[in-house]
């Protein structure tokens, strides 16, 4: 009997979660396979549902639409580079702090997490300015290397935290047979530290797919920007094809959903024991 | 190194010794090759950018300015109430649902998989869902009151200036709780089971055991979550700015999207002072963070 009422109250709190949870989620999917009527009826199901919206977008068939492809494209570019850059720069510096114990190494972790620290909208206003002095405003050069410095302080943590785990008597094994500090982060360091590194370059490669802010900034030209400030140039426009959008919205939220679906053991286990651990 | 290397006689010294003095020449070479690029892009990207904005906010006529814009003191106030209900309102959600979600059931965890897409989907396309959905004349939720309550006139979600600051904080609380959630589920994962158990033989209620475990277990987690988490809806942008653009008429501001206006209006200097007025606020959150993630980082 006890055992009925425990399951009886975890569903009664389950019920509102996944409403509040799912509400916007099914909306959005709602308005992407509504028309024109259905859409602005407020309808809880479309009249007669359509994948129209969705051939309007692949076609790239109306005006609001028309880099639909180029913007996916750069939405792709920018999000690999960063995710590739941030590892790399990532991976040797916390092999530079961790292993080698470099000099200087643990305030400059330390200065990185200020960054970390600094409220997003608050450091994209100085960025921008340093942008324009070095002449990389509306290059997606600039979007790549903001958000490497963003993603990149919470990388070196976590990977400095799994490299703090490596057994010591690794190195000084491979010291003692001579092998030189390259030898060492390519053949013991490297192996060891690939689960950490894949959560960090799928975390560097979601934030910058997700990122509208910087984009939005560093970014104008219609043909540059990603999707997502694709999607949001239409927003002072009050009669905007919403069902449209959302149906492109939809396409955009796909890969990350299922990036994190796919690699979620993963990624939970090694986002949130670093922030524990604190 | 080289005190292991003396510790340890069976070892043919001389080999040894020279490897762990070139070795020691060679690290500290590709320690510095190494740290070399991250050091690079902080420069640039953090250090220069941050360092040039406070250049630019020694301008005292940029706060004489900003003093007099009347939408500045209300967007300070809003900042400071956001700040407040979404916080607290957003860890007091997470502190009851992490005692949900550590229930170990299957359906449970197919329900926190569920609950994560908030977290991993990008703003733009679900904010303005939201957006579509709150229009007061057309969107879903007006027309769906209409359709069964009759009620005509549904509330202006995002025409009347209370009502759409709330729904800014609603909209920021339902994208941010399911990572604070998530923390806090591991939190509680970490705590002994067997504390639970021993206080249940002794005939603890759950009442008492989340107020002498759970919470005792808990508190300092909670606490630093709670600063980290002020910092980013200090800088959280989008659910403001996607869902009203600050408006009704100016009126729902908060510091980053008034820093991002004025920026926009190319009033460069008057962006910056509007975040360096924060500073106060920020810099105490900063130094005590710092101190205990690089704490946690030992």
């Amino acid at each position: 009997m006890k055992k009925v009422l425990d399951e009886g109250k975890l569903i009664l709190i389950a019920i509102p979660v996944l409403l509040w949870t799912l509400l916007p989620i099914y909306h959005l999917f709602v308005l992407s396979i509504s028309n024109q009527e259905s859409m602005l009826a407020g309808k809880l199901w479309p009249d007669a549902p359509t994948l129209q919206n969705f051939q309007i977008v692949f076609k790239q068939q109306h005006y609001y639409l028309t880099n639909f492809w180029l913007q996916m494209f750069n939405s792709f570019f920018i999000a690999i580079a960063t995710g590739m850059i941030t590892l790399l720069v990532a991976t040797f510096a916390a092999f530079a702090i961790s292993r080698l114990r470099v000099k200087g190494g643990r305030t400059i972790m330390n200065l990185a997490l200020a960054t970390y620290l600094i409220p997003a909208a608050f450091l994209a206003i100085p960025m921008y300015k340093a942008m324009g002095s070095y002449g990389l405003l509306n290059t997606q050069t600039a979007l790549i290397l903001a958000m490497v410095a963003l993603a990149s302080p919470y990388a070196i943590w976590v990977l400095k935290q799994a490299s703090d785990k490596l057994p010591r008597e690794l190195d000084e094994a491979a010291i003692m047979d001579g092998a030189t500090s390259l030898q060492l982060f390519r053949l013991v360091y490297l192996p060891l530290m690939k689960p950490s590194m894949v959560v960090i370059g799928i975390y560097a490669l979601l934030l910058a797919w997700n990122e509208y802010l910087y984009a939005f900034l560093l970014l104008s030209s219609e043909r540059a920007v990603p999707l997502a400030v694709g999607l949001g140039l239409f927003l002072s426009a009050d009669d905007a094809p919403w069902n449209l959008l959302m149906a492109a919205g939809l396409l955009y939220a796909i890969p990350p959903a299922v990036i994190y679906y796919g690699f979620r053991k993963n990624m939970v286990g090694g986002l949130t024991a670093g922030a524990v651990k604190s | 190194m080289t005190a292991t290397t003396m510790a340890a006689p069976a070892l043919p010294a001389s080999k040894s010794s020279d490897a762990v003095s070139g070795h020691t020449r060679d690290r500290a070479l590709w320690g510095a090759i190494m740290l070399a690029p991250y050091v690079l892009v902080f420069a640039v990207m953090v250090v220069y950018p941050v360092g040039y904005g406070l250049w630019l906010g020694l301008n005292w006529n940029s706060y004489r300015a900003l003093f007099a814009d009347p939408i500045f003191i209300r967007t300070v106030i809003n900042t400071i109430v956001f700040l407040f209900v979404a916080v607290n309102l957003k860890f007091a959600i997470a502190l009851v649902l992490s005692g949900f979600f550590v229930a170990q059931r299957a359906w449970v965890r197919f329900v926190l998989v569920l609950f994560i897409l908030p977290w991993a989907v990008p703003s733009i396309p679900t904010i303005l869902s939201f957006r579509v959905m709150l229009n007061p004349e057309n969107g879903m939720i007006n027309q769906q009151l209409f359709h069964w309550f009759g009620i005509v006139e549904g509330p202006g979600w995002l025409t009347d200036p209370t009502l759409a600051f709330c729904m800014s904080i609603m909209v920021h609380i339902w994208k941010s709780l399911p990572f604070w959630t998530l923390i806090l589920v591991t939190g509680r994962l970490a705590i002994a089971q067997d504390l639970y158990e021993a206080a249940s033989v002794d005939g603890a209620s759950k009442w008492q055991q989340f107020k002498f475990i759970t919470w005792p277990s808990l508190a300092t987690l909670y606490v630093t979550s709670t600063m980290l988490s002020m910092i980013w809806t200090l800088g959280d942008f989008n659910s403001v700015y996607l869902l009203t653009g600050g408006g009704p008429g100016d009126l729902n501001h908060v510091l980053s999207t008034l820093g991002i206006r004025y920026m926009r209006n190319n009033n460069l200097d008057l962006g910056i002072a509007s975040i360096i007025i924060a500073m106060p606020l920020i810099l105490p959150m900063v130094y005590f963070m710092v101190k205990r993630l690089s704490k946690g980082a030992e």
